[in-house]
């Protein structure tokens, strides 16, 4: 077999990505600056502020995304697998001999640096969900090959959620977009998925029994909306029996399962509780710094709600607060965009791929970059529930940054072999 | 490629429905509520107000009297605390936990956000203590204020006391004033409360989420620096001040002294008096309540508000009016057999029989008959309608500072009372009245009333043989010694310097020859010219009363002692103003040790009355009906209504 590759990558990287890749990154980088600005060390590439080590770990990504695109990309379909367990087995060890960091026992030490599992779950499970996926493709996707898909998803799932960490463990949900896409999953199911949302944030605003009511009428509406047949009418009953008892589940797993500060969290969020001083100080000063930004931003190194730290978490999960404020709503309108344009762009790409797996995988890292973009920015703009994730590229973090691009840019190195002669078959 | 590629539309559909989402949620907090930009500014600035220093208030030697005195205010951001160590925090402060929590709750129903008191006025050694821990208490802070501080524990009344200001005081004041600023409530720190308050100050500071400050708000363009309040310098001599304070415990009464060249208060001393310091800190509101209800009235200024009877010391002004109005005169005689007559009955009695008595005499000896003979020729001998003449014989007490205000520089001055002739026009029912309705005048008692200031101030102008200065209590004003011009101006009492030497020279007599009522209080090496007198008391033993100045020639001190319910004032007064002047003149006292005691441990005060109902005062509604004056009167002069009556028939023409 011979490689057609003229260029020393393949037939063409996309540079569109990459740039949008690489402006993401600065803007995190000056952004940081900004937000944890200390004013004895003010260089943004002095090493001993965390700018300076984002400066750094900008560098080493750099290296880093090179070094992925230079292997060939069969190794990346072959190790898959093993990548796969090695995570998992690491998701195991971190629960015994990782650093407790927040309340999540997150983090195992490696001297020099700290390696987070959950980030790099995120890739392997991407890999091996397309590996698998691809694997067992037909025609016709089967509901097996939907549950071992999920399977392969649920248990990385639920070994964070052993730590605990919620934030990480619900990304995987975003790979629905996945399964959705080969097939797997409908378009009614989906829906069913985004009105289950809705009803479980209703039971939460209401009780329980007042959503059954009104399930019920809707469903008596349908009924008599509809042609009366029998397999309306059980369809309809159906839908009631289900839509109700999901309505109790939720409620049963609201109080019983999840822990008190998260369900203080979402009733901050729902505005259940008024409680600016403890669970929503967070948000309210989030808004606050957002919404002081107006039109046109504070400017550069001059927010003052970030310069004066009122805002927790400024440079990793809040990150966008200093955007909002430093750089008004036209900044943080731009940032939106540019993120829409990355993600537009990247299905772009996971489509023209003639590589199944290639295709599938890039639907995976367009689901796990659009939860955390939506996710996080939806959370300092007080309408998701504070769910501790970073903003990919621009929070702070090392380990953040390196999985989310080596996750992008081994999508990049399938793009740039998409002409390729050795494809992996494809349907 | 697959066959589900048309899926993508949706994938696409719903991740720009997303985005549409969080910038319409932008737009709206971003562009179109501009609640959160006010908020951004509250978090991040804060106003400190920076308090003035109180003017300081030196005696006239420039020792202080009252100074001020650095406390400090807790305040607390509630939302601030967490994780704190309660118990250790209340050991420093000296609260229980309760104590803790209802001033915790307090401040976070005030506001969660904002700073609020936690506890005013710590002492500097609670301070100190806290200071070293007070970072293991995020959220608390502290500020500079300053009490007053009374080294000296004197002079209560005069310097009066501050306290926070009053909804009432803000308004007043057009909203110069500010909650939590201090205002003088009392005394000089009332009269004189535009210079001693100073300026406030202003910070604006920018803090941080811990309420750090971090810098000023626009580098400081808005700060204003404090301004201290003037420093005052009072008349008061501190030391003379504390020897009538010793001399007057535990008793009822007043010693005022003045500089006569320049109507400078020496001494200002009013009995029962109460510990400055009560009325600072965080006992003061116990403290007051205590005075308030103290029965004896502490707090009642009584140099310039109680009105007595001036007694037999109005002889001597009778004499220099009347001289001036040259009806009598130095070798002028009147002859005493034991008391005067008028009217058909009329008798006013005297204390001894002093036989032909000259005017240098009368006062030597305090004859009541004398002034008895002056007082009618004054009102019935003048050619003219008595309630005229009386008129003008008022005007001419009056210009000695009786029954009027003499402007001192403190509130709640009382005027006195001199009664015009249409008072007595109307008691008496027509204005055909005499010298003999109203003799009592005439020996000081009746419806006069005078207070102690005033009764010094008599003594000032007699002193400077005419004229007096406004009495004052402050001296001078701030670093450029700044005088008020109204204590400067001289003003006279319209009698000559020549008629004044006779009633000296009976004055001089009083104190430094035998026979003289005051004889046994003379001063060695020193001529001091003094008056005794008895203040009627209807209601207990007779007020003593003294007045006298010092030195004769060239008089250094004029001087005026009350003491309630202390009989003769031979016995009480004059002893007290004696040593007031001996001390001022040599720094030292020469009088015998026993009597010295005798005067520190005597103990005048009233016991205690139990509080009599209204209904229990029918009996006496009958003998209520006179006047408190005429009640006085009746009791001096042997009463004889039909010679009254008689003479209201006699003059009726």
């Amino acid at each position: 077999m011979t490689n057609t590759n003229r260029k020393f990558f393949g037939s063409g990287i996309d540079w569109l990505t990459i740039f949008l890749w690489l402006s993401l990154c600065v803007i995190g980088w000056f952004n940081i600056h900004a937000a944890v600005y200390d004013i004895d060390n003010p260089s943004i590439l002095n090493l001993s502020t965390n700018y300076g080590k984002q400066f750094i770990f900008i560098l080493s990504a750099i290296i880093l995304g090179f070094v992925i695109l230079i292997i060939d990309n069969r190794f990346y379909t072959s190790v898959a697998p093993v990548f796969y367990v090695i995570t998992l087995i690491l998701l195991i060890v971190v629960l015994f001999i990782g650093r407790n960091v927040g309340g999540n026992q997150a983090w195992i030490d490696l001297g020099l640096f700290r390696l987070q599992p959950s980030e790099f779950a995120k890739l392997a499970a991407c890999l091996m969900l397309a590996r698998y996926l691809n694997n067992h493709s037909s025609r016709n996707p089967s509901l097996k090959t939907l549950a071992v898909g999920a399977l392969l998803l649920i248990v990385p799932v639920a070994l964070i959620m052993l730590q605990p960490d919620t934030g990480s463990a619900l990304t995987f949900f975003a790979l629905i977009f996945v399964f959705y896409r080969e097939g797997y999953v409908s378009g009614r199911l989906l829906l069913i998925a985004g009105i289950s949302i809705a009803l479980f944030v209703l039971t939460l605003l209401y009780t329980e029994w007042i959503v059954i009511a009104v399930i019920g009428l809707l469903s008596i509406a349908l009924i008599y909306f509809s042609k009366k047949t029998r397999k309306n009418i059980i369809s309809a009953i159906v839908v009631f029996i289900s839509a109700s008892v999901f309505v109790l589940g939720v409620d049963f797993a609201y109080n019983n399962i999840l822990q008190s500060h998260q369900r203080n969290r979402i009733e901050v969020l729902l505005g259940k509780i008024d409680d600016p001083r403890g669970e929503g100080y967070n948000v309210n000063q989030s808004l606050i710094a957002i919404g002081s930004g107006q039109l046109l931003g504070k400017g550069y190194l001059e927010g003052t709600q970030t310069k004066y730290n009122f805002v927790p978490e400024q440079s990793t999960d809040f990150i966008f607060c200093t955007i909002g404020e430093e750089w008004g709503f036209v900044g943080s309108a731009t940032l939106v965009l540019l993120y829409v344009a990355l993600l537009l762009r990247l299905i772009h790409i996971a489509e023209r791929q003639r590589s199944s797996f290639a295709r599938i995988y890039g639907y995976g890292v367009v689901s796990i970059i659009f939860f955390h973009f939506f996710i996080n920015i939806g959370m300092t703009l007080g309408i998701v529930p504070v769910i501790g994730i970073p903003l990919p590229f621009i929070s702070y973090g090392g380990s953040s940054l390196w999985s989310f691009t080596i996750l992008l840019f081994i999508l990049l190195k399938f793009d740039a072999n998409r002409k390729g002669l050795f494809n992996v078959q494809s349907v | 490629m697959n066959s589900f590629f048309a899926r993508k539309f949706i994938v696409q559909g719903i991740i720009i429905a997303a985005a549409a989402v969080l910038l319409l949620r932008l737009f709206y907090i971003q562009v179109i509520d501009d609640s959160y930009y006010l908020s951004a500014e509250n978090n991040v600035l804060r106003k400190v107000i920076i308090y003035p220093a109180r003017g300081v208030i030196l005696d006239r030697n420039s020792k202080v009297l009252v100074q001020n005195e650095p406390v400090y205010d807790l305040l607390v951001t509630p939302r601030e605390v967490k994780d704190i160590d309660t118990a250790l925090f209340c050991q420093l402060i000296d609260i229980d936990k309760e104590g803790f929590i209802s001033r915790f709750t307090k401040a976070k129903n005030y506001s969660p956000y904002k700073a609020s008191i936690f506890e005013k006025q710590l002492s500097a050694e609670t301070y100190a203590r806290l200071q070293e821990h007070l970072y293991k208490f995020r959220g608390f802070y502290v500020q500079n204020r300053t009490v007053r501080n009374y080294p000296d524990s004197i002079a209560a009344q005069f310097l009066g006391y501050i306290n926070e200001v009053t909804d009432k005081d803000i308004e007043r004041s057009n909203g110069f004033y500010r909650p939590g600023d201090y205002i003088g409530v009392s005394g000089v720190e009332s009269a004189y409360e535009d210079l001693l308050r100073g300026q406030r100050g202003v910070q604006n500071l920018l803090v941080d989420a811990f309420n750090r400050p971090k810098g000023h708000f626009a580098d400081g363009k808005y700060d204003t620096l404090a301004v201290a309040g003037e420093d005052l310098m009072s008349s008061l001599d501190k030391d003379l001040q504390i020897l009538g304070e010793k001399l007057l415990k535990n008793k009822i009464g007043t010693i005022v002294a003045i500089e006569p060249q320049t109507g400078e208060i020496l001494s200002f001393v009013s009995s029962p008096s109460y510990n400055p310091n009560m009325m600072v800190g965080r006992e003061r509101g116990n403290n007051y309540m205590k005075l308030l209800n103290d029965p004896n009235k502490p707090m009642f200024i009584r140099p310039i508000q109680a009105q007595y009877p001036p007694g037999s010391v109005f002889k001597v002004v009778s004499a220099l009016v009347a001289q001036q109005a040259k009806l009598i005169d130095e070798n002028t005689i009147f002859y005493c057999p034991g008391g005067y007559r008028y009217g058909r009955n009329g008798f006013m009695g005297c204390t001894h029989v002093h036989g032909s008595t000259s005017l240098v005499s009368s006062i030597q000896t305090s004859c009541n008959t004398y002034y008895g003979y002056t007082y009618a020729k004054m009102i019935d001998g003048r050619g003219e309608k008595s309630s005229s003449a009386y008129d003008d014989w008022r005007e001419a007490v009056q210009r000695f500072g009786i029954g009027q205000k003499l402007g001192i520089d403190l509130p709640g001055e009382n005027s006195g009372n001199l009664p015009t002739s249409d008072y007595y026009t109307k008691n008496f029912g027509s204005d055909k009245w005499t010298s003999a309705y109203n003799i009592s005048l005439s020996i000081g008692q009746g419806e006069m009333g005078i207070t102690p200031l005033q009764m010094a101030n008599i003594m000032a102008i007699v002193a400077n043989r005419g004229f007096y200065y406004r009495p004052h209590l402050i001296k001078s004003i701030g670093d450029k010694k700044i005088v008020k011009p109204e204590f400067t101006e001289r003003i006279s009492v319209g009698v000559d310097a020549k008629y004044f030497e006779p009633v000296i020279e009976g004055m001089s007599q009083a104190v430094n020859q035998p026979g003289g009522t005051a004889y046994s209080v003379k001063i060695k090496g020193i001529e001091m010219a003094g008056k005794t007198g008895t203040a009627q008391n209807p209601h207990g033993e007779n007020h003593a009363v003294f007045f006298a100045f010092a030195p004769r020639v060239n008089p250094k001190i004029a001087i005026a002692v009350f003491v309630e319910n202390a009989g003769y004032g031979g016995v009480w007064a004059a002893p007290i103003a004696s040593m007031m002047v001996e001390q001022y003149l040599t720094d030292t006292i020469t009088m015998p040790k026993y009597i010295q005691d005798r005067i520190y441990e005597g103990n005048l005060m009233p016991a205690v009355k139990p509080v009599v109902k209204q209904t229990t005062t029918q009996k006496e509604a009958d003998t209520s009906k006179q006047t408190p004056a005429e009640q006085k009167q009746a009791q001096r002069i042997k009463p004889n209504s039909t010679a009254i009556l008689a003479q209201n028939d006699k003059y009726k023409s």
